[in-house]
């Protein structure tokens, strides 16, 4: 029982390191402006640099620059960063049957969920053009994308419990699977086919993302195109096919690519549903767990510099394509 | 006569254009598929909300469409949820858990994009030898993935640095407090921020950067009286991704929030919760209600500015 008072008591402190941090972020920077404002000739540049950019440049480097070089250096580390082992932690993450499966689930979720995600957004984007009233339909699909992966986790857990086939069901999926006539699984449990039902959780989280931007994309297309594609006597999936695909490509791989990412640094859903057991475990839960679980370092960093390797790709291209950009 | 015909040919022909410009699935089909998708997307959101509202009797006993039939639908799920907790929720119930989370999010998030929005507007107004790398530079590391750098932060966060035996920088003690949540989500956020405000930032027509330049303002002033006044809408949207990409993480909760409650955010809690198979759901279905209604209220009321946050970053 929690009451009022005891409320206010926990509460007061935490609500108080709120408004000290703003009041220091903006009691800080108001100083540093009005002081900042006097200052005159080329000393304003660098005063602006320092003040403007070095907080994000330090930030960053402490947040992300550093470690990234110091877990490199880590994977080639024993499990308490006490001697140097070599490849080992390498070696063992492809010898090792559990994290090999991690890494075979993982090209699993890579392959098929970004695939999916973006073919149903595409798809639905396009149908959501020849719609009047695209608003709220619209807004149910993309609302997952606000749900937590935990909450999802737990609303599709709901989806999927499981109870004898001779008793009432309580899980829409087991509901489902009577009405077809098919006995009840425990999906979550039942070996290869719980991953494809993970994936249904991130597929049904992701989807809406592609939409909206693939939509935007679809309405960016000049409508002249479309006309004379028309009047040449392409319709419905040949319109689709030979002008709405090429015309948003870009904007395809974008959706694509990010969704590739997202999924390899998956996470969220493999801890909420089933902690990697009954063999559902990818790398990056596989990683969490031989650093936090397992207290080794070594195998733990080894495993995050592969999947940095796995986006590193992603990453180049992307610089590529902005440079391009950006020059042009 | 013939004018009539040839008005209705006209007409006609005009009326198949039209249809077929725009709908080249025919609307209704496109309709219809897209709201049957529609309704399949909300339904296990759906089948949370209705089962926060049933007995724990009747959640065991049969699955929540069956209280379409008979209906018996009770708040006090919601009770035990805000207020009295249960052996599931903790004594306490989930609002403390709510107030950690906010306490997270909104530091964090002010942090990230002011820090952002000033970093932004330096790499794109400020003139400075090495601009164009430190710009790649913070771009290519939205490419690290956060994995990379948990062990190697907490360490730092507990231990400090030590070169050779000496420290360099002391440990910061933080680990188990709110400003150990705050900063890496700030580190973590800030490669993306400041990508998509510099998309904006760096927009502005150069004429009014530089009639504010004639007339006397410098960096300092023109960031103030002239950026960040119209950033305010561009700013404000990926405030708004920020704030739900905060407060629906798991993962840098669980590995900096040090594991106590006094810290640990609704996600956090939940997750714990849900983990066990077999959960009582009167307990966790209206908790994980409760933890989306607050993201939820901010996406359907700012949905707009939410998705052109969005499109800043990927739409051309």
């Amino acid at each position: 029982m929690i009451t009022w008072s005891s409320l206010f008591d926990t509460s007061w402190p935490k609500i108080a390191q709120i408004l000290i941090v703003l009041a220091l972020f903006f009691g800080f920077y108001g100083i540093a402006f009005a002081a900042g404002a006097r200052v005159r000739g080329k000393a304003q540049n660098k005063l602006a640099l320092v003040l403007f950019l070095g907080p994000a440049i330090v930030l960053a480097l402490t947040g992300l620059g550093i470690p990234a070089i110091q877990t490199f250096i880590e994977s080639f580390k024993n499990a308490d960063s006490s001697q140097w082992i070599g490849f080992a932690n390498y070696t063992h993450a492809i010898k090792d049957p559990d994290t090999r499966l991690a890494f075979v689930n993982t090209m699993l979720w890579i392959v098929i969920t970004p695939v999916i995600a973006t073919s149903i957004g595409l798809a639905l984007a396009t149908m959501l053009n020849k719609m009047k009233r695209e608003a709220l339909a619209k807004s149910l699909i993309f609302m997952p994308m606000a749900i937590s992966f935990v909450g999802g986790s737990l609303i599709w857990n709901l989806m999927y419990q499981y109870q004898e086939p001779n008793r009432p069901q309580t899980g829409l999926i087991g509901q489902i699977f009577m009405w077809l006539h098919l006995t009840p699984q425990h999906v979550l449990l039942w070996s290869p086919w719980n991953n494809f039902f993970l994936m249904a959780v991130y597929i049904w989280g992701t989807t809406g993302f592609g939409m909206v931007i693939l939509s935007a994309a679809i309405k960016n297309i000049p409508k002249e195109i479309e006309e004379a594609a028309q009047l040449d006597g392409a319709s419905g999936f040949r319109l689709f096919r030979t002008i709405t695909v090429p015309m948003v490509k870009t904007t395809i791989i974008v959706v694509l690519t990010t969704a590739m990412v997202g999924t390899l640094k998956l996470f969220d859903v493999i801890h909420t549903m089933t902690g990697g057991n009954f063999k559902t475990d990818v790398l990056s839960n596989r990683m969490f767990d031989e650093i936090f679980v397992y207290l080794n370092n070594g195998r733990g960093s080894a495993l995050a510099v592969l999947i940095f390797l796995g986006v590193l790709p992603i990453t180049y291209y992307n610089i590529r394509s902005i440079r391009a950009e950006r020059n042009h | 006569m013939a004018t009539i015909t040839l008005k209705r040919n006209k007409n006609s022909s005009a009326a198949k254009i039209a249809t077929h410009h725009d709908r080249p699935f025919t609307s209704p089909m496109a309709s219809a598929i897209v709201t049957v998708i529609a309704v399949l997307w909300t339904i296990p959101t759906f089948g949370l909300v209705v089962t926060s509202f049933r007995s724990k009797e009747d959640i065991v006993s049969n699955g929540w469409w069956s209280s379409f039939t008979h209906l018996n639908y009770t708040l006090e799920n919601f009770r035990a949820v805000l207020f009295q907790g249960s052996s599931t929720l903790g004594n306490q119930g989930m609002i403390p858990f709510a107030i950690n989370s906010l306490a997270i999010t909104i530091p964090a998030v002010v942090l990230s994009v002011g820090f952002g929005l000033l970093a932004a507007y330096a790499l794109a107004w400020v003139p400075f030898r090495f601009s164009d790398q430190v710009f790649y530079g913070l771009f290519a590391l939205q490419g690290v993935p956060l994995q990379l750098s948990l062990l190697p932060l907490l360490t730092f966060f507990s231990s400090g640095v030590q070169i050779a035996g000496h420290t360099v920088i002391p440990p910061l003690h933080i680990v188990g407090t709110f400003a150990a949540v705050w900063f890496p989500h700030v580190m973590f956020g800030l490669p993306l921020v400041v990508y998509l405000i510099h998309n904006f930032v760096s927009s502005l027509p150069r004429d009014l950067i530089e009639a504010a330049r004639v007339d006397g303002a410098n960096h300092f002033e023109i960031f103030r009286r002239v950026v960040f006044p119209l950033s305010i809408p561009a700013v404000a949207s990926i405030a708004i991704f920020q704030f739900l990409w905060i407060w629906n993480d798991l993962l840098v909760a669980l590995v900096f929030a040090g594991g106590t409650d006094d810290v640990a955010p609704l996600t956090l809690h939940l997750a714990n919760l849900g983990g066990s198979l077999g959960s009582a759901w009167e307990n966790v279905a209206p908790a994980a209600l409760f933890s989306i209604i607050i993201p939820l209220i901010v996406f359907f009321s700012l949905q707009k500015y939410f998705v052109r946050g969005l499109l800043s970053g990927s739409v051309k």
